[in-house]
């Protein structure tokens, strides 16, 4: 592949770097090992370090793991209880499994060579729809039939009730679907986005324009790069928060 | 399959044409070749190791992570409150302690006031018995003086007296009397008292 592209000019694969294939093998099972396997586990041997090794001394003046481990469960603890309140707090466990998930997935896609699980669409749905459904499920075994006030905007006109009820509802239905591109699709876009310029960057190597072309490609990764670094924390922390806001509607519908 | 190479087919074409080709090839193969993300045939196997990692995870966290470092923040929490209470129980025993050296400080002082009252009173009762002491002694010497002036008075006195007698008999001898000594002191008696 190298060969070719300097035989030939410049190659553009943006979305190559998010095709799932099996490391050993050509057989693509539902249980075969994937890119996919390798990223999630080193996803969970970071969890491990930072959050289990990090917190082994368990110091009272901690050390830079410990401040960063404490720092990811204040952070997540104190998201959960403002927004869903204090009978939140016990479903802080699943968010912060959740938010420390897709943070490190987000922060070791932007490893360069490395393959962004949060990127898929079949990973976040998954995590959306999980989120949608335990949210619903909740919601209605919380409040019976009173869960169904989240469609019944008493504080709107009565005329108008009905036409917010549909509304309120087909968006109830879009969580998911919002929920789960959101992530996706930033994740997606800003890898692509880099690659792109990074099959510019070479340009030097077959045209005099090149010149010009090469170093503002280069710094436009390092730019896109930067951005990236936000975004991964940036929808980490929306979908989490999110998920908080469904959470709350699950437990006090009223609001 | 989404290895849509493009080839800038004539490099001496420039930037134009490669960025041309570029553009074409990123649509290209979103178009062609479809999103990895859309290739349901990798669903399964994303889904099984996404569930099989967020258990994992879930356990890791929930199980060891979270009481862990809730276990450290309440520590801390403890630590911070009972250093604070213990330095407000410091702050108290030294404000004590400050107000102990206080109040030594005053008593020393009266203290001090009372013993140096107590000496003044003393060395003034010395004084006062020194001094009636001289006053006595002063009063003995001048009562042993005015003695003895009477004394030399009286002395004088009679030696005036025997002068007298001797003169006056010698004036009435050399008058060629004779002098009887009892007429004699009897006159110089009278002359004196007179």
């Amino acid at each position: 592949m190298a060969a070719e592209t300097e035989a030939q000019g410049l190659t553009f694969h943006p979305m190559d770097q998010f095709k799932v294939g099996p490391l050993f093998g050509d057989a693509l099972s539902a249980f075969s090992i994937t890119n996919v396997t390798l990223w999630m586990a080193i996803a969970v041997l970071c969890v491990i370090v930072l959050f289990v090794l990090g917190t082994a001394k368990r110091s009272v003046v901690p050390g830079r793991m410990q401040s960063i481990a404490e720092l990811a469960y204040g952070f997540v603890y104190k998201m959960v209880e403002d927004v869903t309140g204090h009978d939140g707090v016990k479903y802080f466990p699943y968010i912060f499994t959740l938010f420390v998930f897709i943070a490190f997935s987000n922060f070791l896609g932007l490893l360069p060579g490395a393959f962004t699980t949060t990127s898929h669409v079949a990973v976040t749905a998954v995590m959306a729809v999980m989120v949608f459904l335990f949210v619903t499920i909740l919601g209605f075994a919380k409040n019976g039939l009173h869960f169904l006030g989240l469609f019944w905007v008493s504080s709107a006109p009565l005329a108008l009730r009905p036409i917010l009820a549909v509304i309120e509802l087909i968006s109830y239905f879009v969580r998911p679907v919002s929920h789960s591109i959101r992530l996706a699709g930033n994740m997606m876009a800003g890898h692509a986005v880099i690659k792109v310029f990074a099959a510019f960057a070479p340009l030097v190597l077959f045209s005099a324009v090149g010149y010009a072309v090469t170093p503002l490609s280069i710094l436009a990764i390092v730019a896109m790069y930067a951005l990236e670094i936000l975004v991964a924390f940036i929808q980490a922390y929306v979908f989490t928060i999110l998920t908080c806001v469904y959470l709350r509607d699950a437990l006090h519908p009223g609001h | 399959m989404a290895n849509t190479t493009t080839t800038a087919t004539d490099v001496a074409e420039g930037t134009a044409e490669a960025v041309g080709h570029a553009a074409d090839a990123a649509g290209h193969a979103a178009e062609s070749a479809g999103m990895p993300q859309l290739d349901f045939s990798t669903f399964p196997n994303q889904i099984f190791w996404l569930l099989v990692t967020l258990v994992v995870l879930y356990f890791i966290l929930a199980k060891i992570a979270l009481p862990r470092l809730a276990g450290i923040l309440a520590d801390r929490q403890g630590r911070i409150t009972s250093d604070l209470e213990m330095a407000q129980k410091l702050k108290d025993q030294a404000q004590e302690a400050e107000k102990a050296y206080q109040q030594a400080l005053i008593d020393a002082r009266s203290e001090a006031g009372k013993i140096v009252s107590a000496a003044r009173a003393e060395i003034q009762a010395d004084l006062d018995k020194a001094t009636a002491k001289a006053d006595a002694e002063i009063a003995a010497r001048a009562a042993e003086s005015a003695k003895r002036i009477d004394e030399i008075r009286a002395g004088a006195v009679a030696s005036v007296s025997e002068v007298a007698k001797d003169t006056a008999e010698a004036i009435v001898a050399a008058l060629g009397g004779k002098a009887d000594a009892k007429s004699v002191a009897a006159a110089v008696a009278a002359r004196m008292k007179g």
